[in-house]
């Protein structure tokens, strides 16, 4: 195969066949895959709810302090840090859990990249419905809060256009955080030796 | 050094030697020691033949196999496989082989739990490029072989430990690989179904003439062997053929030797 040249065919994996893998990887561990996309749920919410109450706070007209901005920024950055590494840890135990199901797919063939491919998708998808939850939730406790202290003159203040954008800043932010929090768990993933597949817990 | 590996073929003309191990050594650090799991195993195995791999937890066995599997590197000596030195093989080479050549099966049957039977079988054919339409068609072709065809899209937790161990052998057949690596595939069954899975390996070794190697102490296995390899503190403890076992098993006392 190998004497006259390097003709070493490429083995595939279409992004079909991975985004299916993947589907199914959420779908059946749904659990894990909750506590994954906790952590953007929540990160995502606090944004959602920090630019919603400004939002509302600007258009009923009342001074606000720039300082206070700042502020908030600084919040929410720190609450997205946070759960950055709490997506980590979730994916990295989901990684180790599935040490056996990596190898066998490297038995089967795939390269690391493949497997990287998998993780990625995975959490993408995870990171994208957690972020369209997120985003709801964000918006919904904060409208909630405003209309028990503020009263019904709370639905003039918002902006359904705004509002809108905030989901498209939260799916973009979200599926980010999910795949960049990913990127250490999947290469962990990868260099899992296909000889895992063998090993046999007592 | 170099010679040697024609002297062994020039001895035996006549038959092919798909896999070849020539003085395997290997250790592993356990904490601050150096634990020696192979010590200087040849081995050559020939193709079409069903061999098996005997001896006890610790021996060295589990070692061995994942070196003739591609699994793992020695830290001296060499394998061979299609007269490919697995030491010059890169990590993409390596994947191909282990897609093309060889299909794994194991004890724990390592079914991807979120695929159904027949997209667990698929999954090497997609590797290895086959389109959807090819790969389901040969995936409903091989698990009617293992006698599966009424449980194509059954997920492996709706599957028995025989059915599942099965759809592995179907996934493992699914490139038309020369070698089928078998870690135990009894280990988890009952003594019925193990038989079954026995005898259908030895029916694909027979009939496909695919070269079976199997890491076993399941007894059942010697029957159908052409060949057991018994394994011992790193080293080949014996080689028996299987006319042989046949007649120590017919003769209680057996002859010294």
């Amino acid at each position: 195969m190998r004497k006259d040249g390097r003709q070493v065919e490429r083995l595939q994996l279409p992004f079909r066949v991975a985004f299916h893998i993947s589907m199914q990887s959420v779908r059946i561990r749904f659990w894990r895959s909750v506590i994954t996309a906790a952590g953007t749920v929540l990160g995502i919410a606090f944004l959602v709810s920090v630019l919603t109450a400004m939002m509302i706070q600007r258009n009923s007209g009342a001074v606000t302090d720039p300082s206070e901005r700042y502020r908030m920024t600084w919040l929410v950055i720190m609450s997205l840090l946070v759960c950055l590494v709490g997506i980590t840890n979730a994916m990295l135990m989901s990684v180790t859990e599935r040490y056996k199901e990596i190898g066998t797919m490297k038995c089967l063939g795939a390269y690391d990249i493949f497997i990287v491919e998998l993780f990625f998708i995975e959490s993408a998808l995870v990171g994208f419905i957690a972020s369209v939850i997120g985003w709801f939730l964000g918006v919904f406790a904060v409208v909630l809060i405003k209309l028990f202290s503020e009263g019904f003159k709370v639905f003039g203040w918002i902006s359904p256009g705004e509002v809108l954008l905030y989901l498209i800043y939260s799916i973009v932010i979200g599926t980010l955080l999910s795949v960049i929090a990913t990127i250490i768990p999947a290469q962990v993933a990868a260099r899992m030796p296909a000889a895992a597949a063998l090993r046999v817990e007592v | 050094m170099a010679v040697q590996p024609q002297t062994n073929q020039a001895v035996t003309t006549g038959t092919e030697y798909i896999v070849r191990c020539k003085d395997v050594v290997k250790e592993y650090m356990m904490g601050t020691q150096v634990v020696r799991a192979l010590n200087g195993v040849t081995l050559d195995i020939v193709r079409g033949e069903y061999l098996s791999i005997m001896g006890p937890s610790g021996s060295g066995k589990s070692t061995l196999f994942n070196m003739i599997g591609g699994l793992d590197k020695p830290t001296s000596g060499s394998v061979f496989i299609n007269d490919v030195d697995m030491a010059q093989l890169d990590a993409q080479e390596l994947a191909f082989l282990r897609c093309r050549t060889i299909g794994y099966i194991f004890q724990t049957f390592n079914l991807i739990p979120v695929m159904t039977a027949l997209e667990n079988v698929m999954l090497p054919m997609i590797f290895g490029g086959l389109s959807t339409d090819e790969a389901i068609d040969r995936g409903i072709e091989l698990l009617k072989l293992v006698g599966l065809g009424e449980r194509l899209h059954h997920k492996p937790s709706e599957l028995s430990g025989g059915q599942q161990q099965r759809v592995a052998i179907a996934r493992a057949l699914a490139n038309n690989p020369q070698i089928i690596l078998a870690d135990e595939p009894t280990g988890n069954l009952d003594l019925r179904t193990g038989k079954e899975i026995i005898e259908l390996l030895r029916q694909l070794n027979k009939e496909q003439g695919v070269t079976i190697i199997s890491a076993t102490h399941d007894l059942k296995m010697v029957d159908v062997s052409d060949r057991i390899v018994w394994i011992r503190d790193g080293r080949i403890d014996r080689v028996e053929e299987r006319a042989a076992v046949e007649v120590r098993v017919g003769d209680v006392e057996g002859t010294p030797g």
